[in-house]
């Protein structure tokens, strides 16, 4: 019995979910749907394994950006923790001979609080958070091209390229370990813990939270702590892949996040949001690049398509949600209207 | 008898299939204060909007100084001298008051550009005209709510208004500023504007209104000239039949002391505050705006900082350094204000009820969804709050709910006291009795509850003691014998 009804709860959870993305779901449909048709070489192994490998970056700072924003927050410096973490694995490796373990832990450890800054300085003070992750994400971006001398450091190490190019079961990319750690740890955090459920107090009314007995200080503490960690895990995601800590990685990966973020009908004004929704903007963002690429369409190109499908999810978005408050008066007023023309 | 200023005829208006007004008359003369009452959602502001020209009707006349006209938008409403003094102002904050007065109408020279110096002396001509003592070249931050809520005013008038509609215009006035707003309000009438006054506050109508036009559920009930009704009459207006009980207090607690506070302060307002509560007890609190008691029942809850003196709960002496240390003691504090510091207004029903009491309800990333929703729904029936299911977001629901919601929440985590500030601003009459009778039950069921309040009429009839405020000092405290306006306002203002 109880294992219908869990099943029960499950299934009105998926039409929940389906119907509140309906939107982008459809859009995504249709996007596979004509690559498959358009482009053989889309459903082809070694493309989809590109397309996972590409997305896992993005997926993981969407994730811990997703809580970030339910906050009411925002975080810019997750690109340069990607860097901070990345290039700091490759020097302890190359440069202090570091075991690969140690070297990629402590460099994790580093990003992680480098958020961990972030966190202290919104929480305990109310400078805005644009201005202190801008302030970070350029320090940061700073600091490592000093520590690089703006030059790649190489890698010559076993778990190094294994983390790039690894495989599990045959075909897996082993990335797909870390989308999917990273989805099930921000999914059940918001969830199924009483800090998720806070996540959404604090970022729908601050004062509340407060005035709940919620520790205010101490959410907003470590949802920054998460986003750090998720960056410096993507920074090594990254950097694997070359083999090398390019002092320029991660340029600009905070704003495929927020956009991955908003696409999933996370509102930037805070208390709203789901991972679930933040996934699937992953995906529509990382499956429209590779359509692209396919297609070979140049990449300058690319940025203004993406820009414009993200100006139209959120235009399609709030034309919706206008209409669910003001359907009844709108319709009043056309009939009105309707009247006075006679 | 004086001109009619403004008729409303068989103003129809429907949302969907929802009739909001049906067949609703007004009529207002030059030089006189209309109150317009009725419960929440009986179409007093619907009725105002169509007005104003931010609805439009669905048929019915509205009439002008005797000519028919079509308001279709804010603008025309304008154009024929209607403005509406909402609740929350209308004003820019950072901006200088002549600033905000010429805002949508700036004087400018011949080269188009803004004249700041004749609109400073023009906008100062104006507030001097009223004796109002605000300088025109203040930032309107500065200023105190009254004095904002004169600034709109004063801009109304400036933009040539005949026709002012007043929404709840003391809702966040002390009772000096109501009198600053009555002779403002005398003042317009000689000057032959008609007023139209929106309160749920039946005592203001009587003080101020020279006949009431009450609604109820979209429909015109009746229009009474204010002296010669009286409270019952107009509270059966209302909501249609005699609310027996209306105000509701049933049992006499016992006399054992729980909470025994001494010589309290905060450094701030709260300067030497001295009262004890007794176990099921409902402890009245009065004192005018600023007498430090809200800030004293922070104090107490650990929300801001103790400068000095002692708290005992049950023997115990207590001294909380945060919310979550006084909620873990048993007790609860519903804030004066719901939307500002109580409600998650994008979440659920459900998710408000029970954000106090998680720590029950999640173990190890397991939800218990059997209590949780026992746990709602008991409250949901125990405090008939009426929404479409648990999943609709608290933003949709009346004040009333939004409010019941909020004690619902706290009565679940406060077991041994439980502080309500202003439990029923802003509620209307139907809520507002089923609040009183809630907090007798709560009382009844053991928990001490202290009942912050600006109106006497509800402390008298609540309470089983009242203490009086006064300039961050307790003043007195009255057995329920003794409980008298006149005693109360002379300790509050002594």
């Amino acid at each position: 019995m109880s294992f219908f009804r869990k099943l029960q709860g499950c299934l009105t959870g998926l039409i929940n979910f389906i119907r509140r993305n309906s939107g982008i779901l459809i859009g995504l449909f249709c996007m596979i749907v004509f690559l498959i048709l358009t482009q053989p070489a889309f459903l082809k192994v070694s493309n989809l394994t590109n397309v996972i490998r590409q997305i896992s970056v993005n997926i993981l700072l969407a994730c811990a950006m997703t809580l970030v924003i339910i906050i009411g927050g925002i975080d810019l410096s997750v690109g340069s923790i990607i860097a901070i973490s990345g290039c700091l694995s490759a020097g302890f490796i190359t440069f202090n001979n570091m075991n690969s373990v140690a070297a990629i832990l402590l460099a994790i450890l580093i990003g992680t609080a480098v958020g961990g800054l972030n966190g202290i300085m919104i929480s305990r003070t109310k400078i805005p958070p644009f201005i202190v992750t801008l302030a970070t994400m350029n320090i940061g971006r700073g600091a490592i091209r000093v520590y690089t001398h703006s030059k790649t450091i190489l890698v010559d190490d076993a778990l190094y390229s294994f983390l790039g190019e690894g495989r599990l079961f045959g075909e897996l990319p082993i990335q797909f370990v870390f989308i999917v750690f990273a989805v099930v740890f921000c999914g059940l955090i918001l969830n199924r813990t009483k800090f998720g459920r806070n996540i959404y107090a604090v970022g729908d009314n601050r004062q509340a939270a407060e005035y709940t007995g919620i520790n205010v200080r101490r959410v907003i503490f470590f949802v920054f702590v998460i986003s750090g960690f998720m960056a410096a895990l993507a920074g090594i995601l990254t950097c694997t892949r070359t083999y090398s800590g390019q002092p320029n990685v991660g340029t600009g990966a905070e704003m495929d996040a927020i956009s991955a973020v908003v696409l999933g009908g996370t509102s930037m004004t805070g208390g709203v949001g789901t991972v679930g929704g933040t996934v699937i903007g992953c995906l529509v963002i990382g499956i429209m690049n590779n359509g692209m690429n396919l297609m070979g369409i140049d990449s300058s190109w690319q940025y203004v398509v993406k820009g414009v499908v993200v100006l139209l999810a959120v235009f399609i978005d709030y034309v919706k949600k206008e209409n669910k408050v003001s359907g009844l008066r709108i319709r009043a007023l056309r009939i009105s209207e309707r009247k006075g023309g006679e | 008898m004086p001109e009619v200023i403004l008729q409303m005829k068989g103003i129809n208006k429907k949302f969907g299939s929802n009739q909001v007004l049906s067949d609703v008359d007004l009529t207002l003369h030059r030089g006189e204060v209309l109150g317009l009452l009725g419960e929440n959602g009986a179409g007093k502001s619907t009725l105002m909007k169509i007005l104003t020209g931010i609805y439009s009707k669905d048929s019915g006349e509205i009439i002008v100084e005797g000519q028919a006209v079509q308001i279709n938008t804010a603008d025309e409403g304008k154009k024929h001298g209607i403005r509406i003094i909402h609740q929350e102002l209308m004003l820019g904050q950072n901006i200088s008051v002549a600033e905000n007065i010429y805002m949508g109408q700036e004087i400018v020279n011949k080269f188009g550009f803004a004249d700041l110096k004749k609109q400073l002396a023009q906008a100062q001509k104006l507030l001097d005209q009223y004796g109002l003592g605000i300088k025109a070249d203040q930032i309107l931050r500065e200023l105190t709510i009254a004095q904002q809520q004169m600034v709109e005013i004063v801009r109304a008038i400036s933009f040539g208004a005949r026709i002012v509609v007043m929404d709840e215009p003391t809702s966040s006035l002390s009772q000096s500023e109501v009198e600053l707003l009555y002779s403002m309000i005398e003042r317009l009438k000689k000057e032959g504007v008609g007023i139209i006054y929106i309160s749920h506050k039946l005592n203001e109508l009587f003080d101020i209104t020279d006949k009431i036009t009450v609604l109820r559920d979209g429909m015109y009930i009746d229009t009474v000239d204010t002296g010669k009704t009286d409270k019952d009459e107009l509270v059966q207006m209302m909501v249609g039949r005699e609310i027996e009980n209306y105000y509701y207090r049933t049992n006499h607690p016992a006399l054992e002391t729980i909470m025994k506070v001494e010589h309290l302060a905060d450094g701030r307002l709260v300067k030497d505050v001295t009262f004890d509560l007794r176990r099921g007890e409902i402890l009245g609190c009065a004192g005018l705006v600023g007498a430090g008691r809200s800030e004293t029942m922070q104090c107490i809850m650990g929300l801001t900082g103790r400068t000095g003196g002692t708290v005992e709960i049950e023997g115990k002496d207590v001294c909380f350094g945060s919310l979550q240390e006084a909620i873990r003691a048993g007790l609860g504090y519903v804030p004066e204000d719901r939307k500002l510091s109580g409600l998650f207004l994008q979440q659920s029903v459900d998710y408000n009820i029970t954000i106090n009491r998680l720590g029950e309800l999640i173990r190890m990333l397991k939800i218990d969804r059997v209590k949780e929703q026992k746990m709602v729904s008991e409250k949901i029936a125990e405090f008939s709050i009426k929404s479409r299911g648990v999943d609709q977001s608290v933003s949709e629901l009346s004040g009333g709910n939004q409010q019941k919601i909020l004690i619902a929440r706290w009565v679940l985590s406060a077991e041994k006291i439980l502080i309500l500030d202003e439990p029923t601003r802003g509620v209307d009459v139907k809520s507002k009795a089923e609040i009183y009778q809630l907090i007798d039950k709560i009382a009844n069921n053991g928990v001490s509850v202290i009942l912050v309040s600006s109106e006497l009429a509800e402390l008298i009839n609540m309470s089983d003691r009242i203490c009086v405020f006064c300039d961050g000092h307790t003043t007195g405290m009255l057995e329920k014998k003794d409980f008298l306006q006149e005693t109360i306002m002379t300790l509050a203002t002594n």
